[in-house]
């Protein structure tokens, strides 16, 4: 999730009141902002997905002198016509969308254009999906010549100075050579065709999605007028970006002028800064919350999120990309309302507790183990494959592995436990004997009958390390534990790689196998560096054991 | 005077009974103990008059080289004389082969063994009729060396004319010896004492004998070695404490795989296939692939219209949402998904129903001592048409108290499948600061309609719970939560809250 940080002084300009570090630190996380510092000159904060909007000094503020009832209510943008279209044509079916407007008479300080270029990346990053679904491009307007095309050229046609670059460079060598064209090549792989931005000269003022011109599209303080333009796949979340670009850039004291977008098959002006209606039940929100709330409370709660509240219907500015729901309105209903103001209440509903069989089991398991002295481990599913097939001399089969672990260690999910217990022993090694350990857990193993195309069992493992450790001992645990969980057994004559020829033995139940016990094979105390005689058992439950 | 003895002290008396004189080594050795016990107890033996305690020194003689011939051989003098007898009568010195010559030559002179006669030839030594005679038997020093080595009865002079001839070494040492005195010797014969026994046997319990002996005390304050119990893991003893409680609250149990297929785990919660969550960084994706998202087809088309159009009046999040996506399988990154499932299976019938699950879920993070790419959540839901957001903020405060934890608060939060959304803080009095411990809220319509067939509350938790077990236990770093230190579980405190 995004954090920024916020200049403070600007923050509490743009609130328009003085308010103390505590109120302002309680506001903020009760506003549904996750607050990480707020210190004599700077804010930090960490700012959910679904609201990008706040994601400038402007957007924060805009929300929080709202919801601190010092600029509440719905805030209207005016859009002045800009009598000028954006020719859009020629478009590669990879980015197919462009959404274009103008905004004048800017004071652009410092400040102003950090934050505005904060925001720029930031909705790459969130909204725009680090610019998989679009980009936003802002370029000053005296420098360019309406009217404006966004078509497409063969990527040999394309020839322009990108920015913070000396020379003029290619589509490949822009890819190749710029830091930026490197960053993004990844999404235009492939592409025939790139889309670009020209004046009505014909100069190139962008590749989107990848960069501006050095020469026309280079903002700096002294920028009065700017053309703004969003492009990429999506057209629904391209307008909110560009709305939430425009308010902000409005907010720092410009005015916003639409442009018509000319598709070959249709028209529409841009922006449209309209608020969005939504039917609001007011016993749906009373219902869900738990409280009573007239039309009057609703409407003045409402207000505390910047939204309008009308016969029944609430009025979203357009720059809100998270309402798709009436409950997405109850929750702004509930945060205006204060979460720490809702009296807990648990309802008289009449349910009975019932624990899973499989756990009743487990635990059943585990007390048994217990009652022999026995110590219970617990190890993580993920496991190395090294440890799990060939230090137990088994074959490097059955295993179920992850295609990107960051864990080199952990790839492997384990499909025993014996294996833990064993690098358990082997880590151990300093601690006195005899150690006695078990587990009982989940193995994960294929299985082409389910649609994960896995199945995962309960095994109990349990391991004795010790100067005396041999097979008797273990055999007679392993029948107790049986025993006393009502298990009817045989135990049968066998042989298994990681078990001593002659002192190794399956377990059948129902005359199915289920496991095996014995003393651990030398070569595996090797391979864990362990240097006293082991014995052990591992046998898998299914549910005909507990059902 | 009172006399009051120790039962060491009347064994020790009882074996003086007989009036003889012991050393303290007789006394330990016979007694099985070590001296310092006797002395301590002949000390106060003493200050009943009940027995005497004398010091006495002996001497221990050790021969040397010299001594060892002597006592086989007679001494250096005597041997001379043997030794010139075999040569003639009269010996001419220089001839005389003999290791300590001049010493026996000395002796024997002193002694009239023997005449030296200077002549031309050189000296002459002539063996004299005493020098014949003491042959004949031992002199008053070979019985003394004898006597110096077979006994102890010999005096410092004595043993000091042996050195001096260096015939032998010797040390001194104190021999402590006690005898009872009258009074001693007849309350001895007075006492009975039974026969000490250290362990009790089937035979002297089924005989009755163990009445007629007595069993040996012992210290017991005296340090012993450790034993270490059979033991849950404390991980495990704390999750069972947390099923309790939702037991109790009328909660069923959900259990279900590690591995899911992506539509549970996230496009059945309507997290949009593009959410960074179902990123490569964040989310364990596995070899394995599901031929469908999921075998129930309608289920699959409504979640699908949730995503791309929206259900019950939601606009969706308007994108083509790909089977190929929804089938590809991943560890579970929350038990959330266990909830998806119920509500899948729920009927109208079951309703209302609180269910609970407490499970492993899975991110794929480097390991370091605060992160773990394992961690613990505890889950539950409460489906009833009725339920409300003050119902879910009293189910979670109920828990925490459970727990330990008087105070808990909530800040809104954010989550693709819930709203309200909802971040659960708890206060901890010695760090006088909020923790927090993980999310909860209502899920979204667009999640529950496709699964239920109908848009009623569910209300949804799932939060960690490492950092309780944590806490309690005082773990600094998140790995020893399954490090499996023999030594910290074998002394590890039970968990004892509830």
């Amino acid at each position: 999730m995004p954090t920024i940080t916020l200049d403070k002084k600007k923050v509490l300009k743009l609130i328009g009141k003085k308010v103390s570090d505590e109120l302002l630190k309680d506001r903020i996380s009760m506003l549904g902002t996750d607050l990480e510092k707020l210190d004599e000159n700077e804010i930090t904060v960490e700012i959910f997905p679904n609201r990008p909007d706040m994601l400038s000094e402007e957007g924060f503020s805009r929300a929080l002198s709202a919801f601190m009832e010092i600029k509440p209510g719905f805030r209207k943008y005016s859009v002045k016509k800009e009598k000028s279209k954006v020719t859009v044509n020629n478009l590669p079916k990879e980015w197919p969308y462009a959404v274009c407007a103008i905004v004048r008479n800017l004071e652009l300080d410092d400040g102003k254009l950090r934050s505005v270029i904060q925001l720029q990346e930031k909705l790459a990053v969130t909204l725009l999906r680090n610019r998989k679904k679009g980009g936003l491009g802002i370029y000053p307007l005296d420098k360019i010549e309406l009217p404006i095309t966004f078509t497409s050229y063969k990527k040999e046609k394309i020839k322009f100075r990108p920015l913070e670059h000396e020379e003029m460079l290619t589509a490949d060598e822009i890819l190749i050579k710029h830091p930026t064209g490197r960053e993004y090549a990844h999404i235009v792989k492939g592409w025939k065709r790139f889309p670009v931005f020209t004046d009505a000269k014909g100069t190139i003022m962008s590749m989107p999605p990848i960069i501006n011109s050095h020469d026309v599209g280079k903002v700096t303080e002294a920028t009065k007028n700017v053309f703004v333009e969003g492009t990429g796949t999506d057209l629904n979340t391209l307008k909110i970006a560009m709305n939430i670009m425009l308010t902000t850039l409005a907010d720092t004291g410009g005015t916003i002028y639409s442009l018509e977008m000319d598709y070959k098959t249709r028209k529409f002006p841009c922006p449209d800064l309209d608020p969005r209606k939504m039917k609001l039940d007011k016993s749906y929100a009373n219902k869900l919350l738990g409280i009573e709330l007239k039309d009057t409370d609703i409407k003045k709660l409402l207000s505390k999120m910047g939204i309008g509240f009308e016969k029944g219907h609430a009025l979203i500015p357009a720059y809100r990309a998270d309402i798709l729901h009436p409950i997405d309105l109850v929750e702004d209903i509930a945060i205006a309302y204060g979460y720490e103001n809702f009296a807990e209440k648990i309802p008289k509903i009449s349910t009975i507790g019932e624990e899973s069989k499989e756990a009743i089991f487990a635990k059943k398991i585990s007390d048994t183990a217990v009652g022999f002295s026995l110590l219970e481990c617990l190890s993580y599913h993920l496991a190395s494959k090294k440890h799990l097939a060939g230090f137990m001399r088994k074959k490097d089969e059955n295993i179920i592995t992850t295609t990107n672990a960051v864990n080199i260690e952990y790839t492997a999910l384990r499909n025993a436990l014996l294996p833990g217990l064993l690098k358990i022993l082997s880590e151990n090694t300093h601690n006195e004997y005899p150690q006695r350990l078990f587990e009982v857990g989940k193995v994960i193993k294929p299985d082409k009958t389910s649609e994960t195309n896995s199945c995962e069992t309960l095994s109990c493992s349990v391991i004795i390390a010790d100067i005396k450790a041999e097979f008797t001992e273990i055999k007679a645990i392993l029948e107790s534990i049986l025993n006393s969980l009502a298990i009817a057994y045989t135990i049968k004559e066998a042989s298994h790689p990681s078990y001593i020829d002659g002192r190794c033995a399956q377990i059948l139940i129902n005359q199915k196998p289920r496991g095996f016990l014995g003393e651990i094979h030398p070569q595996i105390l090797n391979n864990f560096n362990l240097e006293v005689p082991v014995s052990a058992f591992e046998i898998e439950f299914n549910e005909t054991d507990y059902a | 005077m009172q006399i009051n003895l120790q039962s060491h002290e009347i064994i020790l008396l009882k074996s003086l009974e007989d009036g003889m004189q012991r050393t303290i080594d007789e006394l330990a050795a016979a007694l099985k103990t070590d001296q310092s016990a006797i002395v301590r107890a002949s000390l106060t033996l003493k200050k009943y008059e009940l027995a005497e305690v004398s010091e006495s020194e002996t001497y221990i003689a050790k021969l040397t080289k010299e001594g060892e011939t002597a006592l086989k051989n007679g001494l250096p003098e005597k041997q001379l004389v043997q030794e010139i007898i075999k040569i003639g009568p009269e010996a001419k010195l220089d001839l005389i082969k003999f290791t300590s010559k001049n010493i026996a030559i000395g002796y024997a002179k002193r002694k009239g063994y023997i005449s030296m006669n200077k002549t031309g030839k050189g000296i002459i030594i002539a063996i004299t009729a005493k020098g014949r005679d003491s042959l004949k038997a031992q002199t008053p020093e070979e019985l003394l060396l004898k006597r110096a080595v077979t006994t102890r009865k010999v005096t410092r002079e004595e043993l000091e004319l042996l050195k001096s001839r260096k015939l032998i070494n010797y040390t001194s040492k104190t021999i402590r010896t006690i005898k009872a005195t009258p009074k001693g010797a007849e309350l001895a014969s007075r006492i009975k004492i039974k026969k000490q026994i250290s362990r009790l046997t089937p035979e002297l319990i089924k005989t009755g004998r163990w009445s007629s002996v007595a069993l040996r005390k012992y210290n017991t304050t005296a340090p012993v070695s450790p034993v270490y119990p059979g033991k849950r893991h404390f991980v495990n003893q704390a999750t069972d404490y947390v099923r309790k409680i939702w037991l109790e609250m009328g909660f069923k149990e959900m259990r279900g795989p590690i591995i899911q297929t992506s539509f549970w785990n996230f496009d059945a919660l309507f997290v949009p296939q593009d959410h960074p969550a179902r990123d490569i960084q964040d989310t364990f994706f596995m070899d394995l692939k599901s031929e469908n998202p999921h075998k129930d087809k309608k289920l699959v088309e409504k979640v699908k219209k949730a995503h791309e159009e929206g259900v019950c009046n939601s606009a969706g999040w308007q994108y083509k949402w790909s089977h190929e996506t929804a089938r590809k399988v991943v560890l579970r990154t929350h038990t959330t998904v266990l909830s998806a499932q119920t509500l899948a299976q729920l009927k109208k019938d079951d309703l209302p129903a609180k269910y609970f699950a407490i499970g492993r879920c899975f991110r794929n993070e480097a390991l370091d001592w605060k992160h773990l790419f394992e961690f613990n959540q505890v889950e539950g839901i409460v489906v009833d048409k009725n339920a409300n957001f003050r119902h879910l903020l009293g189910y979670l405060k109920e828990f925490f108290k459970k727990l330990g934890f008087e105070r808990a608060r909530f800040r809104p939060a954010y989550f693709p499948y819930t709203e309200m959304s909802v971040e659960i803080e708890v206060y901890y009095p010695e760090r006088d600061a909020w923790i927090e411990l993980g999310g909860a809220g209502i899920f979204r319509p667009e999640v529950v309609e496709p699964l239920l067939g109908e848009p009623i509350p569910v209300l949804a938790w799932g939060p960690g719970f490492d950092r309780i077990i944590m806490d309690y236990y005082k773990i600094k770093d998140i790995r020893d939560l399954y490090k499996n230190d023999i030594k910290q579980l074998r002394e590890m405190k039970q968990w004892m809250i509830g």
